[in-house]
């Protein structure tokens, strides 16, 4: 047998991050890359500093220190339909053209912008923080459509319907209001508006943390699949380390603003090597 | 202050700057509507002065007619197309006494025409400007409360959800409800409220020869749309921007081409179709007669 | 047989040890210089008494448990790759493509069905939906898994059941390494029989095992060798060795 290839490329990568509120208060100091394809979990108790690192990581708030650096390779979803991300400032970052590196907090807002909205994704932990409320199921998830210069009315239904059906929603109900959906389902209606553009790369900060546990499990392997299905990089943060055993294929342990340990998923929670993760991996109650 | 008998034998008051405004602020009004002009469709925020009138009179619109005005110029004032609405005819009665400028309700009589609500019917030229009444001038107003917010919006292009909007209305209604304040892109760039008209008129912005002002006095905004500027009305490749139609025709001129108001005329629920446009109908009948 | 065959996987003079940093930093040596070659087709089985740590072996082959010291060698046709220092990304690819791994408990997302269960390392592997559905039916028949079962999620299962599932979902993808941790140990006689199929199978397709089995008549059918642990294991017998014994897996 041939030796497989074992190594993919660098989708994101973070370098030297740190973003600070005060003395050990957000993220310090934080390295590493995420391949294409791969999901890494972030976890560590409330006040470790990983919802901090994710808002620095998907170009929601600049860091003090470091960079965040994008690997676009390619052609995404928003160029085959048309769209230029680079149209806003061709010349000016020196990167041009639509490959490259792209330093997300050296380019201009407007394309930092035009990235998280066509080719990354976020989904909130609250879906009433990712959904427009006072718009129906439809028009939340062709949003991201229309964004892009999509106008074909029945296509842009079609294609809400179609992901609806991939979140197991009854595309019946695309003109009813989120309102009237259950947590859980606001949840995959918030994951099928932010996939509908196939972005690369998705945010999730505790996706299933409100649910039921009976909903949680679903939810799971919702996302398992479309991850597998589109070939996401998925960067997770969550607290329950079942959560991320199931998801994540890497993990990073974050405690008072610091990466204590990092590595393959199963390593991290069988064999931790940081007496924190040794504290934390044990302290986990199972059934 | 008094009241003094004019040139023209008119009623002026004396001891107000002509137009009411100072020249200070006049000189920064029409600053900021070059600055208008030179981006059209940009609301430009400018330092709106208090108006001997409530909000949502019209104040945005006479402080741009007032800053514009010249002692030459005629003044036209319509309120939903008509002339003789008690709006209308206060605006018009205050120019005259303020200005003492010559006022008419012919539209092609009128340099300037300070409107609420319409665009006159008869197609306006080049030596002509027409002022908006606005009252909310931000089109993304409806899905994002935040004005920081909308100006990134604008300055980035992010319209995708002004076609929420318009999908919103036509899962709801089948077609896009949207009637009035129908939202367009002026020069392929800028998203605009073109107020609160009919879309009946929005063909009417595009491509116009006259200048088109927009004045929002309790937002302190103004933007414009210069002559001869593309203005596009948004719609979905499948759900094409239409404009109103009617079966009738107007019961007293008998056009067929205008922008009809529908009037209950008894109890017994009778009723008739009119021209909106007050002048427009007068000028029809005089035609016919 | 030829003499110059190499081996598909070798250690050379590993040691495990675990840090107990709850217990003040002590440091347990739970294995020291374990030598092992196993070639293509060949099924070598881990011996040793009960709670020894020979699951501490598929483990840190399997990469959830790292490699203290000395080597731990994948060798392909073009050339040979380290696992004791492999970067946690190359991982994925390797237990997709290479290392198949049948543990003792199956861990998977709660109501997902059986049949998804094994159908997932095809489809992880971009097998489509049909063949992958096709393929997981017929070995979950095959183990005598009944239909009524196929579209339950396992966890309601019986302990011989889900073995069954965890069966499947290990051998499904055909890998050329797989990693046995007591598959046989709550089956019934009939299905025993059905795992030395699939492990003669296996065999006959050059894959290469390493496995425990507590069955004796189980390990004589199928082992190739054995590999005794004692002499590697420097606390032998002592069942704490290890910080996460099999029965404290997460999630159950």
């Amino acid at each position: 047998m041939k030796r497989p290839q074992l190594i993919r490329p660098a989708l994101l990568e973070a370098r030297n991050i740190t973003r600070l509120y005060g003395p050990k208060q957000g993220c310090e100091e934080i390295d590493f890359t995420l391949h294409q394809g791969e999901v890494l979990g972030i976890v560590g108790e409330s006040g470790s500093g990983k919802s901090t690192l994710l808002r620095v990581l998907s170009g929601l708030e600049k860091p003090d220190n470091g960079q965040v650096i994008y690997h676009r390779s390619e052609p995404s979803f928003s160029e085959l339909t048309g769209t230029d991300l680079t149209t806003p400032e061709p010349a000016h970052t020196g990167l041009g053209g639509a490959e490259g590196a792209l330093d997300l907090y050296a380019i201009s807002e407007a394309r930092r912008r035009a990235l998280l909205r066509m080719e990354w994704g976020l989904v909130h932990q609250n879906p009433r923080d990712g959904l427009r409320l006072g718009v129906s199921a439809g028009a939340n998830v062709s949003e991201r459509l229309m964004a892009l210069g999509q106008r074909h009315y029945g296509n842009l239904r079609a294609a809400s319907q179609d992901w609806m059906g991939r979140v197991e929603l009854d595309p019946r109900r695309i003109d009813d209001a989120p309102r009237t959906f259950s947590g859980g389902m606001q949840q995959r209606l918030q994951i099928a508006r932010t996939l509908v553009t196939e972005p690369r790369l998705v945010f999730m900060d505790e996706p299933t943390g409100g649910l039921d546990v009976s909903v949680q499990a679903r939810l799971l392997d919702m996302l398992r699949t479309l991850t597998r299905q589109l070939g996401l990089s998925v960067i997770l943060v969550t607290h329950d380390l079942a959560v991320a055993r199931l998801l994540a294929h890497r993990l990073m342990v974050m405690r008072q603003g610091r990466v204590v340990e990092a590595g393959l998923t199963d390593q991290i929670l069988d064999d931790p090597q940081h007496d924190y993760t040794q504290l934390l991996v044990s302290s986990v109650l199972t059934p | 202050m008094t009241l003094r008998v004019d040139d023209q034998g008119g009623l002026a008051y004396s001891g107000y700057n002509f137009a009411y405004l100072d020249e200070q602020t006049k000189r920064m009004i029409r600053r900021a509507l070059l600055k208008a002009v030179a981006i059209p469709g940009y609301q430009v925020p400018f330092g709106g002065r208090e108006m001997p009138m409530p909000y949502g009179w019209g104040t945005g619109g006479m402080q741009l007619t007032a800053s514009i005005l010249g002692a030459d110029d005629v003044l036209k004032v319509i309120d939903q197309g008509a002339d003789d609405t008690t709006n209308a005819v206060s605006i018009r009665t205050f120019f005259e006494r303020v200005a003492g400028v010559e006022t008419t309700t012919s539209t092609a009589a009128a340099s300037v025409i300070q409107t609420r609500h319409r665009i006159p019917e008869l197609p306006l030229s080049r030596h002509q400007i027409l002022v908006f009444q606005v009252p909310i001038p931000e089109p993304l107003r409806f899905i994002e409360p935040s004005e920081e917010e909308t100006r990134v919006m604008h300055a980035l292009e992010e319209y995708g959800v002004m076609h929420v909007k318009l999908y919103e209305d036509i899962a709801r209604h089948g077609h896009i409800a949207t009637t009035y304040a129908y939202p367009v892109k002026v020069d392929e760039r800028y998203v605009m409220d073109p107020s609160p008209i009919p879309k009946f008129d929005n063909p009417k912005l595009d491509m116009n020869e006259a200048l088109m002002l927009f004045g929002a006095g309790r937002e302190k905004r103004l933007y414009a749309i210069p002559p001869y500027t593309q203005v596009k009305s948004l719609d979905f490749e499948d759900h094409p921007f239409e404009i109103q139609s009617w079966d009738e025709a107007c019961a007293l001129c008998g056009a067929s081409d205008s922008y009809l108001d529908e009037v209950i005329t008894d109890d017994q629920g009778g009723r008739m179709f009119v021209c909106s446009d007050t002048d427009y109908c007068q000028q029809c009948r005089g035609e016919v007669a | 047989m030829t003499a110059i065959r190499q081996p598909f996987l070798s250690a050379s003079a590993l040691d495990k040890s675990f840090v107990l940093h709850a217990q003040s930093g002590q440091q347990l040596d739970v294995m020291r210089g374990l030598e092992l070659s196993l070639m293509p087709g060949e099924c070598l089985v881990l011996a040793g008494r009960s709670g020894i740590g020979k699951s501490t072996l598929l483990k840190m082959v399997n990469g959830n448990y790292r490699v203290s010291a000395g080597r731990l060698t994948l060798h392909f046709d073009d050339g040979e790759l380290e696992l004791s220092d492999l970067p946690a990304q190359a991982w994925h690819v390797l237990r997709r493509d290479v290392i198949g791994y049948v543990s003792q408990f199956l861990r998977v997302v709660p109501r997902v069905s059986a049949r998804q269960v094994v159908m997932e390392p095809l489809l992880s592997q971009g097998v489509a939906q049909d063949e992958a559905c096709c393929r997981a039916e017929a070995l979950l028949a095959r183990l005598n898994l009944p239909k009524r079962l196929w579209d339950l999620a396992p966890g309601t299962f019986s302990g011989g059941e889900q073995q069954r599932v965890n069966i499947a979902r290990g051998f499904i993808a055909e890998h050329p390494l797989l990693l046995l941790d007591e598959p046989t140990a709550s089956l019934d006689s009939a299905n025993r029989d059905v795992v030395v199929e699939l492990i003669q199978e296996a065999k006959a397709r050059g894959t290469a095992m390493l496995g425990i089995f507590h069955d004796e008549d189980v390990r004589e059918r199928v082992a190739d060798r054995q590999l005794p642990l004692e002499e590697h294991m420097l606390r032998a017998g002592d069942a704490s060795t290890a910080v996460n014994d099999d029965t404290q897996e997460l999630p159950r």
